[in-house]
């Protein structure tokens, strides 16, 4: 049978049996709107497709009966005992055509116009119920039907053979006016069906959700006595289990599996209510909304689901009330009338991500500060220091709802403290970004599933422990001697990781296992291992004894005698067979004492060190001649090469050697390199569109990352200044100084054409040089790029800060492209293209943010602020090519 | 050694001891010498040495937890309910328990020995003698007279419920 037949037998079919239900309801109720209109639903898409399936009969019941449903739907004509009979009536007929176009593939022969003429009675009002001439039809319908009869040849089958059942059928038929009807027919053709049907129309299943559940903790089980079995050959090499025992490992992981998929459901399910309650909150408010979903078929556990069916809705209530701004807000800032709610799901290594954007006001972070200060959860010094970023964060603290009145919808402000518990109680987490006018996007993470936890085993005091993966950030092992050490502030044991300190619990004490009495720390912390553990946006350490693999674990409750004990969130059964206990850190890190304010002393560390490693550069330290290290960001450099002093030739004062198959210039760093012949040296490569230049050095040092501080020192040609790198004084080299003292007389020699020049600024060259403004506070930035911009063609004007930039704005300067600097002191480099976008003169072009801030929400800030493109430091390729091309793309506009 | 005494018997929730036959059946169990009962159809399953797991900040009766057949169980010190000094075990002497269903979850009740089942009729019954120990008064059901001995009967839900954070 042709597919699309089967899908809409299959289709039509689950929806004939779901109206089954409802029509008990009818019966009672015969004016029930919803479900009439469901009727009328259905009659519309079986006329509908019937057309394009070739299906004349069906089609003809199906547009009758669907006009009459029309009828009733708008309530011009009452329904009453007799319609619902009527209505029965059509949708048995369509029964039993769907029910023989399954056997047989056609439609059987004849035709309804018993049905139909009274359906189109029914419709154009001349039936006799309308017309007062009360006729007992119903009651002779079966024998008039010639359709019926047939239908009720196989049940007269069943009865010839099977003699006992006739009687008790037979004593079912009662004698009301409406049944007759619709009792023998709804009897006879499922029976008929039955086998049919399930071949073709059953292909999904409604299972009572305890029997999976149950399935499930017998998977659960299987899986554990497999892992026992496994663990036992290991210890036994030569046995004949090996080859049975893989076998049944392959299959419990696929039953496994398979059972779990019957645990997943789509998303799209907790998703039905939302736009019901978006139309009924745009109507309350009078705002437009529109919600648009993506990635409604992404499937999740439905234990999953449905603890986050809730939060969800809360949200999108949420970004419907305080998000989306009424229509003539909108309009005053420059957004189309309607808001867009943009909800999106999709799966991202073992967890999914939900995203719910809105292009609404954003959050207010003035308002907010003055909510933190006026309910005393800062004080006003303390709020000044957040960041917005920090700010926003206290919009999941209970008791803060940035609304101005609480309406029916939100503004009570206990909903996203509840949110959040709920999403970080099944593992999850939650982040927030918000552009005050530009709208606020959540992104919700969680995972897969909940019943079988990734989980790392380890140990404290000969105890062992498991720790769900998902919380683990990073293990480091310490020692008292190395430098990965535990300290002691008091009695808090505290681990400096990467430049911030990490508290640490020590799982001994936190449990009361093991005892240390006495003994100092710097033997009790000996080589110890701690989990970095991150709870929401709290990272402490837990200090244990030993880590062994990561199991997959099936987790199970604790008895109730145990449930007041916060640090456990379970126990299960190791493949070994012992039992253990399952670490909570989220109790761990409410035991521990996180609460919201080091929160925000967190984030202000994380900012601080992000705002560090910023400034930091890779650098390759290498000596050169005398006097100190030298350095030069190894960005610059494209190869090291060793070269035998040998094969170097010299024309015209100029070092030059074979490399590649062409001459290419080298250069001593210093004139007193040690450049006798017969010597292998290494040789930086600084190389640009297929020209390159080589500096001899002496001999390379290190790599290191560092953090440039120079203290300019002009004196030397060649080097910017000195900075300390890895303790010593070191000097920066200027590439530039090497390049240009090559293609400075590269220059001369060919007229004003740059040697270096890109492709695009060489075809423009003769139209007039692009002027670039560089805006950068960094000196060592500026002269890094200074040089290099002019050598590849563009006039460069560099200032050290917004202000000085703006000012040229007065001077009516002109420049074709602008590139920033983000972290500058008396301007950041937002504000400053925000002002530029502001300014008359320089609204149009084109801004290229320059920074190692590249995070996506800062990259996104960027945009918002009127930057046209955002890139990376030291990223020399992607800066050039992307000057060209917003150059060539200012210049087509 | 584990046999199976009485499987998938959910009684605990109603253990009344005494019904209307003149006659009923204990499990009897040894602690410090002295005789108990468990109405039979309470009990699970009496256990032999098994690797029994520490739960850390634990009540101080709970001895930690068990695998029985893929099912936790929690071990509970049945001495120290009763405020009795932890048994002095000998080499060859093996801990001895006896599993329990209490609201849908098993307990193995640690003890020092396990008896016979003996069939007691009701009219060797008697209630908790005024003066006994408080802590004992509350976890038995009353006393049954046997010839040379007393066998009190333990409440075993209540001695559970004790244990409950509520309590």
């Amino acid at each position: 049978m042709d597919d699309l037949i089967i899908e809409f037998l299959t289709e039509t079919n689950e929806s004939l049996m779901e109206l089954d239900t409802d029509l008990i309801k009818l019966e009672q109720n015969p004016n029930d709107k919803d479900l009439i209109s469901k009727i009328f639903r259905l009659m519309h898409t079986i006329k509908g497709t019937c057309g394009f399936l070739g299906l004349p009969r069906l089609e003809t019941v199906a547009h009758r009966a669907e006009n009459v449903m029309g009828r009733f739907r708008d309530g011009d004509l009452e329904v009453t005992a007799e319609y619902v009979s009527l209505i029965l009536e059509s949708l048995d007929r369509v029964r039993y055509l769907l029910g023989h176009i399954e056997e047989h593939g056609t439609e059987p022969e004849g035709n309804d116009t018993d049905l139909t003429t009274r359906l189109d009675a029914v419709y154009e009002g001349r039936d006799a119920f309308q017309t007062g001439q009360t006729t007992p039809g119903p009651v002779e319908l079966p024998e008039e039907d010639p359709v019926e009869i047939a239908a009720h040849d196989p049940l007269a089958d069943i009865f010839d053979t099977i003699e006992v059942s006739a009687p008790v059928s037979a004593q079912i038929s009662p004698p009301a006016a409406i049944e007759p009807s619709h009792q023998p027919v709804a009897a006879a053709p499922p029976q008929t069906k039955e086998a049919t049907e399930s071949a073709v129309a059953n292909q999904s299943l409604r299972v009572n959700m305890d029997v999976l559940e149950n399935l499930m903790t017998m998977v659960s089980e299987l899986v554990l006595t497999r892992n026992q079995l496994l663990q036992i050959s290991r210890t036994e090499k030569e046995n004949s289990f090996i080859t049975p025992l893989q076998r049944l490992n392959h299959v419990v992981s696929d039953l496994q599996e398979g059972v779990m998929k019957t645990r997943m459901q789509p998303i799209g399910n907790a998703w039905a209510k939302l736009p019901r309650i978006i139309r009924d909150l745009s109507i309350e408010l009078g705002k437009k909304i529109d919600l648009i979903m993506i990635g409604q078929d992404t499937e999740l556990d439905r234990q999953v689901l449905d603890m986050i069916k809730d939060p969800l809705t809360h949200m999108v209530r949420n970004s419907g009330d305080h998000g989306i701004e009424v229509p003539a807000e909108r309009v005053k800032a420059g957004k189309p009338e309607t808001g867009k709610i943009h909800l999106r799901a999709y799966h991202e290594g073992g967890h999914i991500i939900i995203e719910i954007a809105d292009d609404g006001k954003g959050l207010p972070t003035e308002k907010i500060r003055q909510k933190l200060v006026s309910n005393g959860l800062v004080t006003e010094e303390e709020s000044k220091k957040l960041s917005p970023q920090q700010i926003h964060q206290y919009i999941f603290h209970a008791g803060l709802s940035t609304a101005e009145k609480v309406t029916s919808v939100s503004g009570r402000g206990v909903g996203m403290g509840v949110v959040r518990t709920n999403i970080e109680k099944i593992g999850g987490s939650i982040e927030m970004k918000s552009i005050e006018g530009k709208g606020s996007t959540f992104f919700i993470k969680i995972p897969l599933t909940l019943a079988i936890v990734s989980s790392l085993i380890v140990e404290s005091a000969g105890e062992r422990f498991a720790i769900p993966q998902l919380a683990v950030r990073e293990l480091v092992l310490v020692s008292q001697k190395s430098e990965n050490r535990i300290e002691m502030i008091k009695n808090t044991p505290v681990f400096r990781l990467r430049e911030k300190l990490l508290p640490l619990v020590s799982l001994e004490d936190l449990l009361k296992i093991g005892q240390h009495s006495g003994e100092n720390f710097e033997d009790r912390f000996e080589h110890k291992y701690i989990i970095v553990t991150q709870v929401g946006n709290y990272s402490f350490g837990l200090i244990v004894d030993q880590v062994f693999d990561t199991e997959e674990i099936v987790v199970k409750p604790v008895a109730k005698i145990l449930k007041n004990i916060e640090l456990f969130s379970g126990n299960t059964i190791l493949g070994d067979g012992s039992v253990i206990m399952i670490l909570d850190p989220g109790g761990i890190a409410k035991v521990t004492g996180e609460n919201n304010l080091t929160d925000a002393a967190q984030d202000e560390q994380a900012a601080a060190e992000k705002l560090v490693s910023d400034k930091k550069t890779s650098l390759l330290v290498f000596t050169a001649g005398q006097g100190s290290p030298k350095a030069v960001p190894l960005s610059l450099i494209s190869r090291l090469e060793n070269i035998d002093m040998n094969t170097v030739e010299e024309t015209d004062g100029q070092m030059l050697v074979q490399y590649r198959g062409a001459l290419m210039p080298i250069i001593p760093f210093s004139d007193q390199m040690d450049l006798s012949k017969d010597k292998m040296k290494p040789l930086l490569v600084f190389a640009d569109r297929g020209k390159s230049v080589g500096l001899i050095v002496d001999e390379i040092v290190d790599i290191r990352e560092e953090i440039i501080d120079i203290q300019l020192d002009g004196k030397r040609k060649g080097v910017f200044g000195s900075a300390i790198i890895s303790g010593k004084a070191s000097e920066i080299v200027d590439v530039m100084h090497f390049l240009n003292s090559v293609h400075g007389d590269w220059f001369k020699d060919h007229g004003d054409d740059p040697f270096l020049a890109s492709d695009k600024a060489k075809r423009e060259g003769k139209s007039g040089t692009k002027r670039i403004l560089l805006v950068d506070d960094s000196p060592f930035f500026r002269n890094m790029l200074c040089p290099l911009l002019t050598a590849a063609g563009y006039e460069v004007i560099a200032v050290d800060g917004p202000s000085k930039a703006l000012e040229l704005t007065e001077r009516d300067e002109n420049f074709d492209l602008i590139i920033s600097d983000i972290e500058m002191p008396d301007m950041n480099g937002y504000d400053f293209a925000t002002r530029v976008r502001a300014s008359e003169k320089w609204q149009n072009t084109p801004m290229v943010a320059l920074t190692s801030h590249a995070t996506p929400e800062d990259i996104d800030h960027g945009y918002e602020s009127g930057f046209d493109e955002y890139i990376a430091k030291f990223d020399r390729d992607t800066l050039l090519s992307t000057i060209s091309k917003t150059l060539s793309r200012g210049a087509d506009a | 050694m584990s046999q199976n005494v009485q499987e998938q018997h959910h009684m605990s929730k109603n253990p009344q001891h005494v019904v209307t036959g003149k006659t009923k059946d204990f499990l009897t169990i040894v602690i410090e010498g002295q005789l108990f009962g468990i109405p039979i159809l309470q009990v699970q399953d009496v256990l032999g040495e098994l690797k029994v797991t520490k739960i850390p900040l634990a009540p101080p009766q709970v001895s930690g937890s068990l695998n029985l057949r893929g099912r936790i169980v929690t071990a509970i010190d049945v001495r120290k309910c009763l405020g009795l000094p932890p048994m002095e075990r000998g080499e060859d002497e093996k801990l001895m328990s006896v599993v329990v269903n209490h609201d849908d979850e098993l307990y193995s009740l640690i003890i020092d020995n396990v008896g016979d089942v003996l069939t007691l009729h009701e009219k060797d019954f008697e209630a908790n003698p005024a003066t006994l120990d408080i802590i004992w008064k509350s976890v038995s059901l009353g006393v049954y007279r046997l010839q040379g001995k007393i066998l009190v009967v333990l409440d075993v839900p209540k001695l559970l419920l004790a244990l409950h954070p509520a309590h």
